[in-house]
């Protein structure tokens, strides 16, 4: 009896299993946009939530008065390019941000260069020193930087005296004050593109070197025509990306000057929480920021293909 | 012998050139060690003034005689007062506790996203990629306006906690970046097998995805943990009493009274703030430098 009703149930069992696995595919294809639904789902309201609906609820914000109770359009533009001190936030914020990416982009490509001069291992030892403005904390470097600046206790200035020369006014005066700030970006910067570059530098291929070393190259020749195009993807890429970092910079400058002296040294987030923050001023705070958004735009347009361009290259 | 004399000359030549080569490179080898070492020490000057500073006496500070960049009767007592005040310790304990929450957080969601996108193509998936890659172009200095007024539209103004709501903007795009290049890189035949084998997604993530981009997963989360541990404009912003304060800021505001500043003790502050993500630096660095590379090379 045993024996006869085992092959039948064997069957049913064979036959349930088959249309399981056609049943069970139908639910795993449901069941795989469902799955990846609710696991990118936390991703999707961080974004949605926290990034894109602040973001339109800030050119919300951008056309309302003052006390956020009339709509006003786009008055508080007009009204901040109106103004002589906005217009110099402009000039400042764009002096600032190229200024200091053409520094950190050469100091990090002369860097980069002399690392890869030198064995890997003491690479590493020179890298793990180098790197180290850039793991500090930015506000807690930049506190030892006002410290250094300090108009009656400057260290610098004492080495000056020392060496016979005049005491600078680091933040005192504008141009000082300029030239202090974007020295700090740069020193917490430039390790950074050191970094970019050398992982650049070392995918050149040697046998281009090689080559043109047969052919008798010179090392300018071999940095013009080798390196830099071999490099140019990686170089853009960096680039922009500080831009955009150096654009939206706030630490350095609300720590070293607060803007000052006479608000010639404020970018725009600083001169945004001033106006939005601490001068209870929303509305125009949130215009000021916004000004930084079509730069943003267009670099990011830049780096995305740039990024694509270069995921293309590699696959 | 004509023939021999060449050979010879060829030889020497051969020979001269080769010198003149390794002379070059030599010359280049230890050129760029007196480079880099100038270089490094000029970079190593702000920590350097910062631990020497937080090793005096008030009085030896403001007496500006000697050399400020020597330390004539080094003392631990800035750091001993700071550690033993009720306030530094609070703020570093609300860093503490905000840092551990948000990276913890920013790599369950991050990590969650990036295998869906890496691994499930679904309706709009590579849209979602691109959206993740543009909000984290987005810097805190464009958001914290408006997040003024959501924050305390939610009643968590000057609450250490709106600070869990604020951060994952910045880490979480970034780490889900770096997250699917690193999964991406892992085999299609890796996950199929699984498949065969009857696992479901969430095994597939938990018992091949996530060890063998452990790598990955590390860099990740140090940079999560550096994002948090130093953000300085949000908790500027929103928060403004010393019980709710974190360390980076605190620093500044406690020791800081109109005109009085103590140096000594602002910089013995700063260091300790500045001492838990160069600790990890120092022992992760190569996971630290590949994360950092990753952002525009995709993994």
């Amino acid at each position: 009896m045993a024996e006869v009703s085992d092959v039948p149930s064997e069957f049913a069992l064979r036959t349930a299993a088959t249309a399981g696995q056609v049943n069970g595919l139908r639910r795993l294809l449901r069941r795989r946009s469902t799955i990846a639904f609710l696991m990118t789902l936390p991703l999707i309201l961080v974004i949605v939530g926290l990034v894109a609906w602040p973001s339109v609820y800030s050119i919300y914000l951008s056309m309302l008065n003052k006390k956020m109770t009339a709509f006003v359009g786009i008055d508080n533009f007009t009204f901040l390019l109106k103004r002589s001190t906005f217009q110099m936030v402009i000039f400042q914020t764009v002096f600032f941000a190229v200024a200091a990416v053409i520094f950190k982009a050469l100091i990090g490509f002369i860097l980069a260069h002399l690392m890869h001069n030198i064995p890997s291992k003491t690479q590493r030892a020179y890298r793990a020193l180098l790197l180290l403005p850039w793991v500090i904390p930015a506000a807690m470097s930049t506190l030892t930087w006002w410290w250094l600046f300090d108009p009656s206790y400057s260290a610098f200035n004492w080495a000056l005296n020392v060496l016979g020369a005049p005491a600078v006014p680091w933040l005192g005066e504008t141009w000082w004050a300029r030239f202090s700030v974007i020295l700090v970006n740069v020193w917490i910067g430039a390790p950074f593109f050191m970094i970019m570059y050398l992982a650049a530098l070392k995918s050149v291929p040697e046998e281009l070197y090689e080559a043109a070393a047969i052919d008798g190259a010179s090392a300018w020749q071999k940095l013009v025509h080798i390196t830099l195009p071999m490099m140019r993807n990686i170089i853009s890429i960096t680039v922009l990306f500080s831009l955009i970092l150096t654009f939206a910079n706030f630490d350095i400058v609300r720590i070293l000057t607060n803007g000052g002296p006479q608000d010639q040294t404020h970018l725009f987030s600083t001169y945004a929480f001033q106006v939005g923050i601490q001068s209870g001023d929303i509305p125009l705070g949130a215009s000021v920021s916004l000004f930084m958004l079509p730069l943003l735009a267009v670099f990011a347009y830049f780096i995305l293909s740039g990024v694509n361009r270069r995921t293309k290259e590699v696959m | 012998m004509n023939a021999a004399q060449t050979a010879v000359s060829e030889e020497a030549l051969a020979q001269l050139h080769g010198k003149s080569m390794r002379r070059q490179r030599r010359w280049a080898l230890w050129g760029s060690y007196i480079a880099l070492t100038v270089f490094t020490f000029m970079f190593l000057i702000p920590p350097i003034y910062t631990l020497t500073t937080s090793l005096k006496t008030s009085a030896e500070i403001s007496s500006r005689q000697g050399n400020p960049w020597l330390v004539q009767h080094p003392v631990l007592d800035n750091f001993i007062e700071l550690i033993t005040d009720d306030h530094f310790q609070t703020f570093f304990l609300n860093s503490v506790k905000i840092t551990v929450v948000v990276v913890i957080l920013s790599m369950v969601i991050s990590i969650l996203a990036a295998f869906a996108l890496a691994r499930m193509r679904f309706w709009g998936s590579a849209a979602l990629a691109t959206g993740v890659f543009l909000t984290y172009l987005v810097p805190e200095s464009l958001l914290f306006i408006p997040m003024f007024q959501i924050v305390g539209a939610l009643g968590l103004m000057n609450n250490t906690w709106s600070l869990v709501l604020l951060y994952p903007t910045l880490t979480v795009p970034f780490c889900t970046w770096i997250m699917i290049g690193y999964f991406s890189s892992i085999p299609k035949e890796l996950d199929e097998a699984a498949l065969i084998d009857g696992a479901t997604y969430l095994q597939m993530l938990v018992k091949i995805f996530i060890p063998v981009a452990l790598p990955g997963i590390i860099a990740a989360t140090i940079f999560a943990f550096t994002v948090s541990w130093g953000q300085f404009l949000y908790p500027l912003a929103f928060l403004f009493s010393s019980d709710q304060m974190v360390l980076t800021v605190g620093i500044v505001t406690e020791l800081i009274r109109g005109d009085v500043f103590q140096w000594g003790k602002i910089m013995a502050g700063s260091l300790m703030a500045a001492l838990p993500p160069v600790i990890i630096y120092a022992f992760l660095m190569d996971y630290y430098i590949s994360g950092l590379t990753a952002g525009a090379t995709k993994g």
